[in-house]
Formats: structure tokens, C-alpha cells, sequence
């Protein structure tokens, strides 16, 4: 894997100047992805969302590679489609380099409108790497909850009421799903490592065929912290087990990092606006739950890894 | 030149177009009635017979997102849909035209749910009219086969830069068999030249961004662009039809006119109904009556000026809707055929007529109706009527 | 903003010709405070590079020398991630000072 010095050397394939707020983690995702593609050329396309509409205003473009966006349901078909010009194209002689294609889209564009173009690409085995930054909500609409947004969650479409305490439902296990595709290599990879993400997207773009990455994206603004812990709170959601750090390769599940003492979910959640309510007396049965649901994933995970 | 005549569908003359045109790149996804031409060129693809990436995407959506993806790679893209897969690209088919992306579409009219109907009309394209495409209509199988290829050349033409959509009417022309003209693989590869992209997303020493936002100081600009383009195809699409006359023998222009010169009484239609419209013509015409036809080819650019001309110094015209714009003042085709006509000196009676929807059979005793009706006077001007349902 | 160009002008479709030109676009006047550098007490690690959403920290000859404050929002991120040299920070953030 590049060290830092290495990945300094190739130089940012996604400038500055772009329009996300200070200290947002999606920009970080595209960054460092695109250092860790290294030198082969990538083309890139990236969902209707907070990464595209920030990187993207006309004239003005953040990305240093050929890109494309096109609407928000569908970058990985999108991608597919670029993907197939450039096998046919490499097929007729005409195309000589060899391309290397990556897609990106936030939860919303990944695990709600966009899952069916997903799955799809996923199961047509583009050689492909779809990168999801997973913020949780749907940031670039106004906080929206999405199927990623975790339980107790307070988000602009579930808030905290009177009657209901924020996101009633646990969220969706999307790196399951798309492990069961049967891809090459899925993995959860999260901003505040940049080593485990870096190996991850080597490792994704070796391999070859479609790859995935959910990559857990703190996003100061949605959430409610200070712009400087962005990094540090993926770090501390890794160190809660709420995300662990693991990869799927060709079937074969590994935990790649694990912390020396899980730490308690009360950590990482009261560092965050969103989740202050549960603070209060009445709320203490909803942190029972998210602590149990997180510990039971985290030893189902486990077992996978011993099978 | 040697042309081969063969018993063809419209659906089989569409993907034999597609096969001859050898795209780069395919992404298609089944539904009635234009499923055979996907699965038709399958067949080619399994076989060897084209150099094709064929995309088996999961849906219409994904289908015109990966020939936009496609295409901006630089690859000579095609696909195929019809009514619901066409509404489920809806979204897409914006931006494809937005992009300027030259991708061709065979498209199989057919009426749009609810209630849900395999059978033709022509909701499904009429419903992205706005949308920046080249709207072309097939009066049968041959005219498919024969705009296909020209589709080719009209949308990737330095001057227009805009997706092309071919149609033929559902089951009438898809599933009909007809005696079809076909040229060599050789002579429809010369027609279409080599495709020159211009930019595209591959070639990675000249990277740069495709669909970027715009704010309110560049989208107008962008979107008025593209008006110049469908401006510019409509002097395009004549060349090209011209220059495939002189090739091939059969002349293409924008509009048709049968018998229209003389014409006291006209129709103006699109598509299948045109052919049957003619036989009529012929037979009154025997009797006496001066009947006549406008037949229009090209919705997209919408020819107004060709059609004001043709149609000005005729005493009564109806127009036929084979789609209603429900809740507005007739069909899309009367809206605008009458609109055309508003800066003529002399104007006929126009009335529209609205028929055929969902497959509703017209036969010759309606079209002969209709223009006994018009000869009577008993069709209203500036009135719009529905021929040929239940009231 | 450079002049708005009349639509004959633009590219076709949109397409924004050359790759990343939001480096002329200037983001640094977002900031209420700015990253200080105090080479001093920097080990080069580099984290401050890498988790800068921004681009914005100078690196020469792979070495940290600054910030392009065109682009810095002043975030913080890079302070925060410094380890210092002694646990003394290299990186400190200040007040911006209009």
C-alpha cells in the first residue's frame, strides 16, 4: 500500500475550491480515493448529491479526471455504461490505455434511489468501484432521514417530537446486500482512517470486476459536531463497533480492525446533535437497544469471519 | 447497388438497421412491443455478428444512463423501448438531449397506463416532446429501416448534437410483415461514416466534466443552445434524407405531402395511419373529391414553415391525434399544426380529431368518413372531436 | 467571477472543458479562523495533508510548508489531527481577523 509520502507524490486529482462546507467528510472520500487509484487513469462519475452539486458548479469542476454526472438514482449505471464504451472501444483498438472506472454516490443515492442500479451493475460485473460516502441522511436536501439513517436519529423527515424520539427504525445493512451479490471484494471502510480506505480502494481496484466500499462519512453539519472531529468521529464510530472496519473478499469475510475495548455507543452518539434527545430519562430504553443491536452485529459479523 | 428484399417486421427491420449500423455500445431492456428488437440483436451479439457491448441493464433507466455514460465515452450508442420503459426513462431522456449526446432509439409506440394497454398510440413519445430529441415517425417497416440509418448521421452531425428517436406504431408496424428494400452491411456503413465524439470521457489526456450543475447564470444559456441545434436539424435532417435518395432511391424529407397540391379537403397524420389514409385518397380522388394527405415525418424539429406552406390554401383541414394532451385544446399535432398556421394570410378550417388511442383500430370507412365529414361541413372548425369511441 | 459568456460561447451540453478549475475558485474568505503553522513542532507526518477536504495544505517537495488560504474554510480538521512534536501542535487554529 502507498504511504503518505507516495500518495503525496502523485498529487490531488480533486482541487480545492470546491463548495462543501468546512470539514465535510464527502470530499475527503473523493480525495483520497482518487490519490489511492494512483497513477492509472480513473474516469468518475458521482450521484446527484452534496459531493456532485459542491464539485460541480458550472464552470467551476473539482475533478482533475475525465467525470461524468447524469441524475441521482444511477451512477452505477452511469458507470456501466462508460465502463462498456470502454471494453468495446479497447476491443476495436481505438481505446489504448488501460481505464479504471469509479462511481460515487451518499446513502440516499446508494442504499435508497439508487439500489437498483447498484444491484444491477453489481450483478452484470462491470469492472467497477462503487464508493458510497454514507452520511446517514440526506444532507443535500436539508437532513432528510434515509434507510441509513441510524435509530434514534433526529433528521428534518424524523425529528424529535412530543410523541416520536427521532428515526424509529434501525437502518439498513447495505454491505450485506451487496456482499450477496457475490462480487469480488465489498468492504466498510470509514473517513478518519486514511490507511484501511487507501488499502481498500488499492485492493478494490486490483481485484478487478465490481467492488464495492461503504465508507462511513461523518458530516458535521447533519449530525452536529464541530467541523475540526469530522475525522475523529468516524474514528469513534469504528472504536463503538457501530462501524466496523471489515472486507469481503472473493466470499471471505475479515475484520480488519478491532478496538482493544469496545467503547459505549453513548460516546459517539452524545458527541452529536442529532442524537442529544436520548440523553433524557424517558429515552434510556432506546440507547438499550441501539448498544444491543450494535453488539449483536458486530458478533454475527464475527461469526462470519470465523466460517 | 444491389438492395435485397426481404420479409421483415418492423421490429426485425429495426434491429437489422441496428445490426448494419454496428453501434459500440447497446443498452436495452425488454417490453412489449419492442422487445424482439432487443432480443433480436442478442442473437447478433451471441453470434458474433456485431462488435457490440450489449448491456442487459435492469431497467429502462438504467438502459438510457448507461447509453448516456456510453456515449459520452465516445462509443456510437443505440437502444430500443416503448410506452411504459420510455415514461421510466423520462428523467433521462432530458438529460441525454442536455448532455447533447448523440444516441439513437428505436421506439415502438404504444399507449401509456392507466388502465394499462400493450397497444398503440402515441402517448409515449408525444409525452417527451419538450425533451430535446428528434422525434422521427415510420409510416411502416421501411421507413423504420431507412430512418434508423439516417438517424445515424442526423444525430451525431456537427450541427445538431441531439439523441434521435426513430418510432413505428405498435404491433401495426412492429409485428407487421412487410416487403422490405435492405442495403448491404458495406453501403449502410458508408452512409453512416465513422463516428467522431469530438470530446469524450476515455480519452484521459484531455480530462474534463461532463453534466455539471448549473445556477441561474448558465442553465438558460445552455438550454437555449439546443433550440439553435433542432433549428439546425431541421436543414440537416433534408440533407440527409436527400443525399439517401440520391444513394438509395428513396427521397426523406421532413413532411410528406400525397396529393396535397390540388386538395380541397386534407388530413394531416403520423405514422401507420398515413399509409391507410392514402388508399382512401385514391379512391376519392376517382370519385372526384380532392382529397389529400400531410403526412409529417418529423415532430422534432417541428417543420412549421413547410407546413403552414402546404396546408394555407387548402379549404378544410382536420388533423389526427393518435394522443390526446388531456385538459389541453386537442392533441399535440392540432396545437401545433394550427399554431403554424396562425401567421398565414389565408387559413383553413382546422378541426382536430383524436383517435386510435390504445390501439383502437381505424379503418378506411372512418378516414372516407372523416372526409365526407369535412366535405359536408360538419366538422366544426377550431373544434376538437374524437373519432371512433364509444358515446 | 470571470465575464458570463453568451450562449454561442459555451461548450456543448454543458460540458465544462477543462478538469479542475474550481482552483480559481476562492473559498477562503468562508473562514473565521485560520491554521497557523509552527514548523518547529511539525514531524511531516502528513496527516494534515490527507484529511484536509479542502486541498489546501502546501506540501514542497513532499514537506508540509503551509496552507493555500484561497481555499482553507478553516474547518480545523488539520489542527485537530496534528500530533505535534512533544504533544505540542504544529498546526494551531487563530481568530480571523478581517
Amino acid at each position: 500500500m502507498a504511504n503518505l509520502k507516495e500518495l503525496a507524490a502523485r498529487g490531488d486529482k480533486f482541487t480545492g475550491g470546491h463548495r462543501a462546507c468546512a470539514g465535510c467528510g464527502a470530499t475527503i472520500v473523493a480525495r483520497q480515493a482518487l490519490l489511492a487509484a494512483g497513477d492509472k487513469p480513473v474516469v468518475a462519475t458521482c450521484a446527484t448529491g452534496c459531493l456532485e452539486v459542491v464539485s460541480t458548479i458550472f464552470p467551476y469542476t473539482a475533478w482533475d479526471v475525465p467525470f461524468i454526472h447524469s441524475a441521482f438514482e444511477n451512477s452505477a449505471a452511469t458507470i456501466s455504461g462508460v465502463e462498456a464504451a470502454y471494453k468495446s472501444l479497447k476491443r476495436q483498438g481505438t481505446v489504448k490505455e488501460d481505464i479504471r472506472f469509479m462511481a460515487f454516490g451518499g446513502d440516499g443515492g446508494t442504499y435508497d434511489i439508487g439500489l437498483q442500479a447498484l444491484s444491477g451493475a453489481m450483478e452484470r460485473g462491470h469492472n467497477m468501484l462503487y464508493i458510497c460516502y454514507d452520511n446517514q441522511a440526506y444532507m443535500n436536501t436539508g437532513i432528510q432521514r434515509s434507510s441509513a439513517t441510524p435509530k434514534g436519529s433526529a433528521t428534518t423527515t424524523s425529528p424529535n417530537g412530543k410523541k416520536i424520539p427521532g428515526k424509529v427504525q434501525f437502518r439498513k445493512n447495505l454491505t450485506e446486500i451487496i456482499a450477496a451479490h457475490g462480487i469480488p471484494y465489498v468492504a466498510q471502510s470509514v473517513v478518519g482512517n486514511w490507511s484501511d480506505f487507501t488499502k481498500k480502494v488499492e485492493k478494490a481496484l486490483a481485484k478487478g470486476g465490481p467492488a464495492f466500499i461503504a465508507v462511513l462519512q461523518p458530516c458535521r453539519l447533519g449530525w452536529g459536531y464541530p467541523p475540526e472531529l469530522t475525522a475523529e468521529m468516524g474514528r469513534l464510530a469504528v472504536d463503538t463497533n457501530f462501524w466496523p472496519l471489515y472486507e469481503v473478499e472473493d466470499g471471505k469475510y475479515k475484520i480488519n480492525y478491532t478496538p482493544k475495548e469496545r467503547k459505549p455507543i453513548t460516546e459517539w452518539l452524545f458527541q452529536q446533535e442529532r442524537f442529544r434527545h436520548l440523553k433524557r430519562p424517558e429515552n434510556q430504553a432506546i440507547l438499550e437497544e441501539i448498544q444491543k443491536d450494535i453488539d449483536l452485529r458486530w458478533e454475527n459479523l464475527g461469526k462470519k469471519c470465523s466460517q | 447497388m444491389q438492395k435485397t428484399i426481404l420479409a421483415k417486421t418492423g421490429n426485425e427491420a429495426m434491429a437489422l438497421a441496428m445490426k448494419q449500423i454496428n453501434p459500440d455500445v447497446v443498452a436495452a431492456y425488454p417490453i412489449t412491443p419492442a422487445t424482439e428488437i432487443v432480443q433480436i440483436f442478442s442473437q447478433y451479439v451471441a453470434d458474433g455478428e456485431v462488435k457490440t457491448e450489449f448491456v442487459a441493464v435492469e431497467s429502462e433507466h438504467s438502459a438510457m444512463s448507461a447509453c448516456i455514460g456510453s456515449c459520452a465515452a465516445g462509443a456510437r450508442t443505440m437502444t430500443g423501448t416503448s410506452s411504459q420503459g420510455l415514461a421510466l426513462m423520462y428523467e433521462m431522456i432530458y438529460i441525454a438531449a442536455g448532455l447533447r449526446l448523440p444516441i439513437v432509439m428505436a421506439d415502438v409506440n404504444r399507449a401509456l397506463a392507466a388502465p394499462i394497454n400493450i397497444h398503440c398510440d402515441h402517448s409515449d413519445t408525444m409525452g417527451c416532446r419538450d425533451a430535446g430529441w428528434i422525434h422521427i415517425f415510420s409510416e411502416n417497416a421501411q421507413e423504420a429501416y431507412d430512418s434508423m440509418i439516417q438517424a445515424m448521421r442526423i444525430a451525431e452531425h456537427r450541427d445538431v448534437r441531439l439523441p434521435v428517436m426513430v418510432t413505428t406504431d405498435g404491433f401495426i408496424i412492429s409485428h407487421g410483415m412487410e416487403r422490405i428494400d435492405t442495403l448491404p452491411d458495406a453501403e449502410v456503413q458508408s452512409f453512416i461514416g465513422k463516428y467522431d465524439p469530438m470530446m469524450h470521457l476515455l480519452d484521459i489526456k484531455k480530462p474534463y466534466t461532463v453534466g455539471a450543475i448549473n445556477l441561474t447564470d448558465y442553465y438558460f444559456e445552455h438550454r437555449r443552445a439546443m433550440v439553435d441545434a433542432q433549428n439546425n436539424a431541421l436543414k440537416v435532417i433534408k440533407e440527409v434524407g436527400a443525399e439517401f435518395g440520391k444513394k438509395f432511391d428513396t427521397n426523406y424529407g421532413l413532411i410528406e405531402k400525397y396529393q396535397l397540391d390540388d386538395a380541397e379537403l386534407a388530413i394531416v397524420a403520423l405514422g401507420s395511419t398515413c399509409g391507410t389514409a392514402k388508399v382512401v385518397i385514391d379512391k376519392l380522388r376517382k370519385q372526384g373529391v380532392k382529397a389529400g394527405l400531410l403526412k409529417i415525418r418529423v415532430f422534432r424539429p417541428f417543420p412549421a414553415e413547410e407546413i403552414a406552406r402546404a396546408l394555407e390554401n387548402i379549404q378544410t383541414v382536420a388533423v389526427l391525434d393518435r394522443s390526446d394532451s388531456i385538459g389541453g385544446f386537442g392533441g399535440p399535432v392540432f396545437t401545433e399544426v394550427r399554431s403554424a398556421l396562425y401567421g398565414s394570410a389565408k387559413k383553413p378550417r382546422i378541426a382536430g380529431v383524436i383517435y386510435g388511442l390504445g390501439g383502437r383500430e381505424i379503418d378506411m370507412e372512418q378516414i372516407e368518413g372523416l372526409f365526407m365529414d369535412l366535405k359536408a361541413g360538419q366538422v366544426k372548425a377550431d373544434s376538437v372531436s374524437y373519432l371512433g369511441v364509444r358515446d | 467571477m470571470s465575464e458570463l459568456k453568451k450562449y454561442k460561447e459555451l461548450a456543448l451540453g454543458g460540458n465544462i472543458e477543462k478538469s479542475g478549475t474550481a482552483v480559481d475558485f476562492k473559498t477562503g474568505d468562508w473562514r473565521s479562523s485560520r491554521p497557523v503553522y509552527h514548523p518547529e513542532n511539525c514531524i511531516q507526518c502528513l496527516f494534515c495533508w490527507v484529511y484536509c477536504p479542502d486541498s489546501a495544505v502546501i506540501l514542497k517537495d513532499g514537506q508540509v510548508t503551509g496552507f493555500n488560504l484561497d481555499h482553507c474554510k478553516g474547518c480545523g480538521i488539520c489542527a485537530h489531527e496534528c500530533p505535534g512534536k512533544k504533544k505540542v501542535k504544529a498546526i494551531v487554529m487563530e481568530e480571523e481577523v478581517k
